[in-house]
């Protein structure tokens, strides 16, 4: 910041030397590079000069570096004068409540998210995307809880995704479980290996716990490549068990007298029906996870989350056992992980240890720090655009991780703090005995 | 105390009586700090014990106790010399953190607060009534719903005295709380802690520079150079104390105003 400064004061003679300067350096490597090529003539290699296509390329470097330094200069201004704003309004300005507008959008989201699948029967496209967006969001909104509220780096948090799925797999496949049954056994398995991870990292913070943790998300996945009797190794468990409706399976009506969906309610069989439910089946689990985990936010439990994110010391010195809030956050976000590995499973009907590979724990992390950690609803919109401009980009082919790449760092470069850096308090003053100004 | 080949307190015994301000002072790096770290339970004494008389628990060895378990158990309550605050929560949250053992036993294991059940209910509002007392004696209502980290330094502070009063304190250690304050703030401070002291029956250990402050407010005083107690007693003994006046002036100095 500081060493931006001065430049804003640069005179026209000085921009033109900074961008001569660049000038020069792009024409010393430029010769080589740009200056001479190769040809084949007839049998032997030839050296040609382009001295046109070199003083283009000087050229571009002397207008861009004037262009650039410009732009960089005028917008550290326009962030100092912000802050200095900002310093002297600070004090003043009591944290409101969440904004009106945050909380319209929160319940215009939610509205378009039920009516949805309704607006796009007919198109499985739109409600399967949606129904990964959704497997995000409740993804983002449990690692919310480790990293965003209890600031616990985690880079491994598809391992816990993955003890979820592969937990339904096996009790389905092998005990033939039920989804409902399932989900609770697998919830708490994974809160237990959020325990068994945890436990051994209760002292690290920071980059060495996550290094720790990306560390536990590989060998939660190289044990399920590699125990093939339990996981089926790289091969994965196919078949499993969809989701019926309350024991009405979705599937076309069949002879041997079981009751379907469709035949029980008197309506037309169309495998759209499946996908309508599974988008409803997540929407209620993530709904209930945003509940859950809004609630714990305002218990004794989440305020600790948050203190111990602030400051450790001060939370030990308030007589806060940092050991256990530190375990139930990891607790409890693993859970989270878990039931969503669950409905994973159960949607795709066959997992692999290559759907928990590193990228996804690197995906739901940058959703949570994308959203502005700790906020509910950033989550949402980070989803949103993770999920989406990939998709959206595909017209773009090859050219698409680099568009989602330049989409990133513009967003951090925007915002960041996050999408949504608000944060809203966990507790307010009764109104009447609150100062008035 | 030792650390490593440095040992930062050496044959230190004191005694701090029941609802009396005792200050520890001494030059920089003398071990005030160091003996509070040993106090709260931050560090482990090499050698020695360290014993509170609780009102209602009986004596208890501190320095046998974790840090949490010194807050939570032995009701020894500290700030910091640099405060430490949560920053981004706001002043009421600091104060209701404070709070955070009656809170979660309250709450059964987060169960009867996700149900609202309600003896939730009732523990939160006597915390938040609790807290809301607390601001408005330190006068930070109208503070209460501000990030805590945004204040400006004296208020920091006197949150971060608030916040270890709603943690209900039997002896409250304070680090150089008036540093940083202007002289208004400072004697505000005075007042505050003599009635906790006098009125609350909270035993105050203060560690202070400002030998104003100190002579003031104190009821014995505690004399640290080196790790070592050099002087005891009651302020006017105190600075009448020649090891003191030396310590504090250093040797010439001493010289000539004997001279
Ligand atoms: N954790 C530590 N490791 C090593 N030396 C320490 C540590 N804490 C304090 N000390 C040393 O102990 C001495 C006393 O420090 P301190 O208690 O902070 O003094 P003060 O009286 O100014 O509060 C100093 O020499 C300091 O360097
Ligand atoms: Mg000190």
């Amino acid at each position: 910041m500081r060493a931006i400064f001065p430049r804003q004061a640069l005179s026209i003679a000085e921009r033109l030397r900074d961008a001569g300067w660049i000038a020069f350096v792009a024409l010393v490597l430029g010769v080589p590079m740009i200056g001479l090529t190769t040809v084949d003539a007839g049998n032997k290699l030839v050296v040609h000069t382009r001295l046109p296509l070199l003083m283009e390329f000087v050229a571009a470097c002397f207008l861009g570096r004037l262009a650039l330094r410009f732009s960089l200069d005028k917008f550290a201004q326009r962030k100092i004068e912000r802050q200095a704003q900002e310093a002297r309004r600070t004090v003043q300005i009591p944290a409101r409540s969440t904004l009106p507008l945050i909380k319209w959008l929160g319940w215009w989201l939610l509205g378009a998210a039920l009516v949805l699948p309704l607006m796009f029967s007919g198109n499985r496209y739109v409600v399967d995307t949606a129904t990964t967006v959704l497997i995000y969001v409740m993804l983002g909104w449990g690692l919310n809880v480790v990293v965003g509220l209890a600031g616990l780096l985690d880079l491994g948090y598809v391992a816990f995704y993955a003890v979820g799925a592969y937990a339904y797999a096996l009790l389905s496949t092998q005990f033939g479980w039920g989804f409902w049954q399932s989900l609770p056994v697998a919830g708490g398995l994974a809160a237990f290996f959020g325990l068994a991870l945890g436990w051994p990292t209760l002292r690290l913070r920071g980059d060495y716990l996550a290094i720790v943790t990306l560390g536990f998300g590989e060998i939660i996945r190289i044990i399920l490549v590699n125990w093939t009797e339990l996981s089926g190794g790289p091969n994965g468990i196919a078949s499993i068990p969809r989701p019926s409706f309350f024991g009405l399976p979705f599937q076309a009506p069949s002879d041997d007298g079981v009751q379907t969906f469709a035949g029980f309610f008197g309506l037309e069989y169309s495998p759209g029906q499946r996908v309508i439910f599974l988008y409803y089946l997540i929407l209620l689990l993530a709904l209930l996870t945003n509940l859950f985990v809004t609630r714990m936010r305002r218990l004794p439990v989440g305020r600790a989350w948050e203190a111990i994110r602030e400051d450790e010391i001060a939370c030990k010195a308030l007589g806060i056992n940092v050991v256990t809030v530190k375990l139930s956050a990891f607790a409890l976000g693993a859970m989270l992980g878990g039931l969503a590995g669950v409905f994973f499973a159960a949607r795709q009907g066959f997992i692999s240890p290559e759907s928990f590979v590193f990228s996804e724990s690197a995906t739901i992390l940058a959703i949570v720090v994308l959203g502005g950690m700790g906020s509910q609803l950033g989550v949402v919109l980070a989803s949103l655009v993770l999920v989406l401009l990939p998709e959206i980009g595909r017209d773009f082919a090859e050219y698409r991780m680099l568009l989602f790449g330049m989409a990133m760092i513009l967003i951090m470069v925007w915002r960041p703090g996050g999408l949504l850096v608000r944060r809203e308090p966990a507790i307010m003053a009764p109104a009447p005995m609150q100062a008035r100004p | 105390m030792r650390f490593g080949g440095l040992t930062a307190i050496d044959e230190l015994s004191f005694a701090a009586p029941v609802r009396q301000i005792t200050s520890i002072i001494g030059p920089n790096g003398a071990g005030k700090t160091t003996l509070f770290n040993c106090i709260t339970g931050f560090y482990r004494p090499s050698a020695g014990s360290i014993v509170l008389a609780h009102p209602v628990r009986g004596s208890l060895r501190l320095e046998t106790l974790e840090s949490h378990r010194v807050a939570r158990e032995a009701q020894v309550l500290r700030t910091f010399q640099n405060t430490r605050l949560f920053p981004k929560m706001t002043v009421l949250e600091n104060m209701i953190v404070a709070q955070h053992n009656a809170l979660q036993a309250a709450s059964f294991f987060s169960l009867a607060g996700l149900f609202k059940l309600r003896r939730y209910r009732l523990a939160e509002k006597q915390a938040l009534e609790q807290a809301m007392s607390w601001l408005q004696r330190l006068k930070l209502l109208e503070f209460a719903n501000i990030a805590a980290g945004v204040l400006p330094y004296g208020t920091q502070r006197r949150v971060e005295i608030g916040r270890a009063m709603c943690a209900d304190p039997v002896l409250l250690c304070l680090d150089e709380p008036a540093a940083g304050l202007n002289p208004r703030e400072s004697a505000e401070l005075n007042d505050l802690l003599l009635e906790l002291s006098r009125e609350s029956g909270i035993s105050v250990l203060l560690i202070e520079h400002d030998m104003n402050v100190v002579m003031k407010i104190s009821d014995h005083i505690v004399v640290l150079n080196y790790g070592r107690k050099i002087a005891e007693g009651a302020p006017l003994l105190v600075r009448k104390d020649p090891h003191v006046v030396k310590a504090y002036l250093g040797e010439e100095d001493f010289q000539e105003q004997r001279a």
